[in-house]
């Protein structure tokens, strides 16, 4: 009795790999497909990704452009397709990339946690992250920006907020949201901080801020969304440059990041990644940034 | 253990913020509780029934729901809360006066959903008036709302007096949810802050809040073993 249920079990599970195997086949352009050919230096982080034919990958889920989760169940966007070709350069198909949701505040816990092999997610290189964790790159240099309702004409750039009077939403914990408190007046009456920039755009439409605050590209894709309400107010004030978070003491696998931006860089699939999702929101790609190697 | 010596403005400023929101939350949520608990041992049927249903809503609803409908659902149908802005108290507290409605939608939820607590907290201490007194205070001629104010009452203060402590205590923890809502500058949300955007450890970061919350908490509580012991009725 027990024997037969469990090849009855082993049945379903042989069945449902192969039903799932038959699925995998959607994210076709971005595997090369040479799978484990690929050899890397014998303990290193690249050889056991690739050996294990599985790279966990951290991202945001809910920004446009970059990393957004749909319906589809998969996320999209230029950090998605910068993993997927750091995943095809160590011979792991797209397929195979799993992804988890790193919002801002956890991003720097997943990489010391080793929850992810590494985070690419609108992730600013600054010193003080690099005390935990290491940066590869940059691969994108974004600028913080403001947008604001489309009949607002008071508030041109962070300038605006010195009168105390305008509000401003941002995310907790990011960069754009320690930059802009430099510039109100009083912090606990302008800054509105949420969980995710969804809510802000909300709070912004509702007008219980006058304001919403972060990396140019985001707000580019909030406003391609809805260009009857929104618009950008003054230019980017500040320079972000995106880096892929990794183990901080990984410094293999970090020059091993670095080698394939600027390979990526080169041969054109970069700008194509580009093009393919935060390009069509109108922000420009401009020229590969330089790295940053340390 | 760095980190709170650095930023002890930091928690300072939060402590202080998240004391604005539990003091006028723990008053709005006393007075509309006291109204509640009226309307629930009240001779007039639809009043019991509004408190009753009151008590159904809030009891049985999380705050993590009742704070969206505050903070996203009064947006949606328009309103500031600017009711809030009351002219005394906003003199006082002053992200009650600020444009920035955030904090009164936090205090809106936190009042609505502890003042179902109240309520029952007031209506045990009711019950714990023994019958025979506010029969002999009906047969003396007093009004039902004398008989509440001179007899009944009085005695329901002193029976809710730890129950009432222990509502107030989970309200204050339960105001760490705010800075999660808009609120800007609370512990909860300065900890998150720190340990998001500057990349401080958590350990330390979470003991330090923890500190924060004890502050007030552990005192309120030393408080009212104290009144529990001076009001005790001898039966």
């Amino acid at each position: 009795m027990r024997i037969k249920r469990m090849a009855a079990l082993a049945a379903v599970a042989a069945l449902s790999v192969s039903l799932a195997a038959c699925g995998g086949g959607d994210d076709a352009g971005s595997g090369t497909g040479d799978g484990a050919a690929k050899s890397f230096a014998a303990g290193s982080t690249m050889e056991k990704l690739n050996k294990a034919q599985k790279l966990t990958v951290g991202t945001k889920f809910d920004q446009p452009g970059f990393g957004l989760k749909g319906l589809s169940g998969k996320p999209e966007g230029f950090d998605v397709e910068i993993a997927k070709l750091i995943a095809s350069e160590l011979g792991i198909p797209a397929d195979k990339i799993e992804y988890v949701e790193a919002p801002s505040k956890v991003r720097e816990d997943v990489i010391v946690n080793s929850n992810v092999d590494l985070v690419a997610a609108t992730y600013t290189i600054n010193d003080k992250r690099k005390e935990r964790i290491a940066f590869a790159g940059p691969y994108y240099e974004a600028g913080q920006n403001i947008m604001v309702r489309k009949n607002e004409t008071a508030i041109t750039g962070p300038g605006s907020f010195a009168d105390g009077t305008k509000k401003v939403c941002s995310v907790t914990g990011s960069t754009p949201a320690e930059e802009i408190k430099k510039h109100v007046k009083d912090i606990v009456s302008q800054v509105v901080l949420f969980d995710t920039y969804d809510k802000c755009r909300d709070a912004l439409k509702g007008s219980q801020v006058d304001a919403v605050t972060t990396d140019n590209v985001i707000l580019l894709g909030y406003i391609a969304k809805d260009e009857a309400s929104f618009k950008m107010a003054g230019d980017n004030f500040t320079k972000e440059p995106y880096g892929i978070g990794v183990k901080k003491e990984d410094t293999d696998f970090r020059n091993f990041i670095n080698d394939t931006l600027e390979k990526i860089f080169a041969d054109g699939r970069w700008k194509k990644a580009w093009d393919d999702t935060a390009g069509k929101f109108g922000a420009t790609l401009g020229t590969a940034p330089t790295l940053n190697r340390y | 253990m760095d980190v709170l010596i650095e930023n002890f403005d930091v928690f300072a400023g939060g402590f202080w913020v998240t004391l604005q929101i539990c003091l006028l939350a723990a008053i709005g949520a006393l007075i509309l509780g006291a109204i509640v608990a009226v309307f629930r041992i009240s001779p007039v049927p639809p009043l019991r029934a509004v408190g009753t249903a009151y008590v159904t809503v809030f009891r049985n609803l999380p705050l993590t729901v009742v704070m969206f409908f505050s903070a996203f659902g009064l947006p949606a149908l328009g309103s500031n809360a600017d009711f809030l802005r009351i002219p005394l108290l906003d003199s006082l507290f002053t992200r009650l006066g600020t444009d920035l409605p955030y904090f009164r939608f936090a205090l809106i939820a936190l009042v609505l959903y502890t003042a179902a607590f109240v309520c029952e907290a007031l209506r045990s201490g009711v019950n714990a008036v023994s019958a025979g007194q506010a029969e002999a205070a009906r047969s003396l001629g007093l009004t039902f709302s004398q008989n509440l104010r001179h007899v009944v009452l009085p005695q329901a203060w002193k029976a809710a007096t730890v129950p009432l402590g222990s509502v107030i205590i989970a309200m204050i923890k339960n105001s760490a949810l705010a800075g999660f809502f808009g609120v800007v500058g609370d512990l909860a949300q300065s900890a998150d802050q720190l340990t998001s955007a500057e990349g401080f450890a958590f350990i330390p970061v979470a003991i330090g809040i923890s500190i924060g919350y004890l502050i007030m908490t552990v005192p309120l509580g030393a408080l009212l073993d104290r009144l529990e012991k001076r009001q005790a009725v001898a039966r």
